[in-house]
């Protein structure tokens, strides 16, 4: 055999190995990323989804956070606006976790309606990108305020 | 100047244009005034652009919160060091960054690579004004970092604390100058195909700068891991995140580009692979913006979602097409010269290497992409974790790790029986005695013990080739070991640079399966309690509660655990963990409140702690970790870096050296001490 086929054999042999592993992984560690409402569908059509080991995607309910003392346990609710669902979580809680912040969660919707979750990751894609908030009075009643289009505002070239 | 600095934007975004038409131009009609405009456009694009960066940072220095960037990224009260670094802190000033760096990459290549490829740089030129063009209109009309709000705040949003890390103001830099180096070679290559020049002279240009690109992906990734590590407290460096994946996917196939071109230059084959090769790392790296900018796929720490991710898509298919449709007209040109004579050669364990890399980097993109392939087929997203990752790279990485001890050392062509005898046979004594002594010592990790046994194997193959090569020296040189070493590395820079390069794989392997042996506890501890364990070492530890303070500093408020600890019953210092609250110069607080870990580093492991929360007023809750020998992948990248250099550094002077080495040297005892200058002129004179 030539030695060019016989790389091309093994070769093939090596990435059919990476290729099985793929594949078998895949089957094991794959997890749904679903939105509430997804989830809710999904648990309709097929009760085996409670207590299937899921990830949804949504917004924390402003104001149903409940820290228990010494913030390792936490309690709160997601929605996506259609469906809202309970959540409890054990671990270390993210710094950037907070009111209508968008988190995943990976855990279990337990029959009981309440989503158990192993791991909380908060995004801090909002935080990254915001601009000063013009309704926030921090940054309104301070000297050095300029109402949103006022003529004493400089004009650009001025400051250049 | 930051009104010149928006102008000059809109300038550059005109010269790039024009740059790139001309070159184009000038290259098809053999036109060199046009080509030589087209150059000088490449110099000015970047002066303007400099103007532009120089305009932004004027804005930032001088708190101009009327521009919604400076606003959004920046407080009156943040350090100086940080107004400096806010420049890439959001989405438009790191695209006005990443645009200076290939504006420069660009005037550097046209500097340096004008004479010596003059049919290749018209377009050359051409395609790195192209993808200047591309950022700068991205800039200009998809995310100015010049908007202006319709209000002007009093002070900024301030900086997200947990970019407020020296480790976060230099690791981006260091990422960006490695994605946009890979736009050189791709130049070089689409001017090759374009010209069918495909001969060796393209890959010389070429090489350099997939070096250069290699190492500064190598620190960059390095000090992402490091920042990650000291900065989010989850107690490990890598997530396989997307945004993670996306650096790595162009180290993998720039790291098989370096080695695949070393067979093409010696033995004319791969060609077709190495174009592919070349292409495909800046498609990865512009893919890897694109993920990280546009929001597509959900990562803890991607942009906020916005247009700019559509142009990204655009330009990727764009170049996508064309550089698929020129390999594909071009196929003939790229015939290979040689062919594969034996499976126990160098050249197929250089294509095993590739196999791997490429094989290491296809999984990783398949895993990031699973959730968008999955709802394109299935229609619900399906997501794949760090186990799916795991699994499939970590043999692959093994048997990586066997190539980096097999590849450097085996024959060309055809290894015979005798040549495998004498290379590898006290590198395999020196693996297996590893593994068999871990396994005495108690170690029962499968992977582990195979990665030790293997690292012990590649650092048996780099010793031996240091010995020989340091041996060889002290004979014929009758140099002392350290003089012999220095010169041995200086007089083969490439070859001895990629052994240290290698060394410093066989460190961050090694610290990678350290991993298996870590260990977590989660304790609660008022003041004065105390909390004792064993680490994996098998030393034992307390640690006591100093209870909690509370105090204001800089820019935040901080509420810290201090723990007192003990090792063997010896005292091994104080760790402190901090919670901290930002506040703005008003005295409000921003953002919420960052964790900051304590790190009692060592060389055998680090211990890590971290503060979770606090009840009342004295109880802290704190995770402890013994992070096994996590240190070494932070010096292991050092060294992989350090080795990247040495293979880098020019070697021109050397050369000339040479040549007079070999013209004096009957008579190289005459004038032994002459200097440099005087001896040349006496090698020419004799000439």
């Amino acid at each position: 055999m030539k030695a060019r086929t016989k790389f091309l054999v093994s070769g093939l042999l090596v990435l059919g190995v990476a290729g099985y592993l793929m594949a078998n992984s895949i089957e094991q560690t794959a997890t749904y990323y679903l939105t509430p409402q997804e989830l809710a569908a999904k648990t309709t059509a097929d009760p085996t989804f409670y207590e299937t080991g899921v990830k949804v995607g949504a917004r924390v309910v402003p104001g149903s956070i409940q820290r228990e003392p010494g913030g390792r346990q936490v309690a709160f609710r997601v929605t996506d606006g259609a469906r809202t669902y309970p959540v409890v979580y054990r671990g270390i809680i993210p710094d950037t976790f907070t009111d209508s912040v968008d988190v995943v969660v990976e855990g279990r919707l337990g029959r009981d309606g309440t989503f158990r979750a192993t791991t909380l990751l908060a995004k801090c894609a909002s935080r990254y990108e915001n601009a000063p908030d013009r309704n926030d009075p921090k940054y309104r009643n301070t000297p050095g305020y300029r109402a949103p289009a006022t003529a004493t505002a400089p004009a650009p070239a001025a400051r250049g | 100047m930051i009104l010149v600095g928006e102008l000059s934007l809109w300038v550059a975004f005109l010269m790039a244009a024009w740059s790139a038409t001309v070159s184009f131009a000038g290259g098809k009609l053999r036109r060199a005034d046009l080509v030589a405009s087209g150059e000088r456009g490449v110099y000015a694009t970047f002066a303007f652009v400099l103007l532009a960066a120089l305009g932004m940072w004027t804005a930032i220095f001088s708190h101009d919160f009327s521009i919604k960037y400076v606003a959004s990224f920046t407080s009156a009260n943040l350090p100086r060091p940080y107004l400096f670094t806010a420049l890439w802190a959001g989405q438009a000033g790191s695209m006005l960054f990443w645009c200076l760096i290939l504006s420069l990459y660009s005037a550097i290549t046209v500097l340096t690579s004008r004479k010596a490829n003059p049919e290749l740089m018209p377009y050359v030129t051409g395609v790195l004004a192209t993808t200047t063009l591309f950022f700068l209109a991205t800039l200009c009309l998809g995310a100015n970092p010049y908007e202006r709000l319709d209000w002007i705040p009093a002070d900024g949003r301030g900086m997200n604390p947990q970019l407020q890390n020296p480790g976060m103001a230099i690791h981006p830099p260091n990422l960006y100058l490695g994605y946009v180096a890979t736009t050189v070679p791709f130049a070089f290559a689409v001017a090759a195909l374009i010209t069918r020049k495909l001969d060796a002279a393209w890959l010389a240009a070429v090489r350099r700068w997939s070096l250069v690109s290699w190492f500064f992906l190598t620190v960059g990734i390095t000090l992402g891991m490091w920042w990650a590590y000291v900065e989010l407290g989850w107690g490990g460096y890598w997530a396989w995140d997307p945004v993670e994946n996306a650096s790595l996917l162009p180290w993998l196939t720039g790291t098989a580009f370096l080695h695949s071109i070393m067979i093409q230059e010696k033995r004319g084959m791969l060609r077709k692979w190495n174009v592919v090769l070349v292409v495909s790392t800046f498609l990865l790296s512009i893919l890897g913006t694109f993920i990280t900018r546009s929001g597509v796929i959900s990562s803890v720490h991607s942009f906020a979602q916005s247009p700019v991710g559509n142009w990204f898509a655009g330009f990727l298919v764009l170049a996508l097409v064309v550089s698929g449709y020129l390999v594909a007209t071009r196929l003939k040109d790229l015939e290979a010269k040689a062919e594969l004579e034996s499976m126990v050669s160098r050249e197929a364990a250089f294509l095993y290497n590739n196999l791997v890399l490429v094989g290491i980097a296809f999984s990783v993109l398949w895993g990031t992409l699973f959730p968008i392939l999955s709802e394109a087929v299935r229609g619900s997203k399906i997501t794949v974790g760090p186990p799916f990752f795991n699994t499939v790279n970590i043999p692959l990485g093994l048997f990586l790790l066997f190539l980096t001890g097999v590849g450097p050392l085996i024959a060309w062509r055809r290894a015979s029986l005798s040549n495998l005898r004498r290379q590898f046979t006290a590198p395999a004594f020196a693996g297996l005695l590893t593994g068999a002594a871990l396994l005495a010592l108690g170690m029962r990790d499968f992977y582990a013990l195979v990665a030790y046994t293997l690292a012990g194997f590649v650092l048996g193959t780099i010793g031996q080739e240091f010995y020989k090569g340091v041996g060889a020296r002290m004979r014929l040189h009758g140099e002392n070991p350290a003089v012999a070493l220095v010169r041995l590395v200086a007089r083969n820079r490439r070859r001895y640079g990629g052994y240290i390069v290698h060394f410093g794989i066989v460190v961050v392997f090694s610290a990678f399966a350290g991993l298996a042996f870590k260990r977590e506890n989660d304790v609660t501890l008022k003041a004065g309690e105390s909390f004792e364990t064993v680490d994996p070492w098998g030393h034992h530890w307390r640690f006591v509660s100093q209870g909690i303070s509370r105090y204001d500093q800089l820019n935040r408020q901080v509420t810290a655990v201090a723990l007192e600890s003990t090792r063997d019953g010896k005292p091994a210092g104080i760790v402190t963990s901090e919670k901290r609250q930002h506040v703005d110069s008003q005295g409000n607080p921003t953002f919420e409140p960052s964790t900051e870990v304590g790190i009692m580093e060592s060389a055998k492991q680090d211990v890590y702690v971290v503060l979770a929360g606090v009840i009342g007023e004295e109880t802290a809750e704190v995770r402890i970790t013994f992070n096994p020998l996590v240190w070494w992948v932070w010096y292991g990248g050092m060294i992989m870096a350090v080795g990247g250099l040495i293979v880098m550094w020019p070697q021109a002077e050397r050369r000339r050296q040479g040549g007079y080495v070999a013209v004096m040297a009957p008579e190289g005892a005459l004038a032994p001490a002459a200097p440099a200058k005087a001896t040349l002129v006496t090698a020419a004179e004799r000439a």
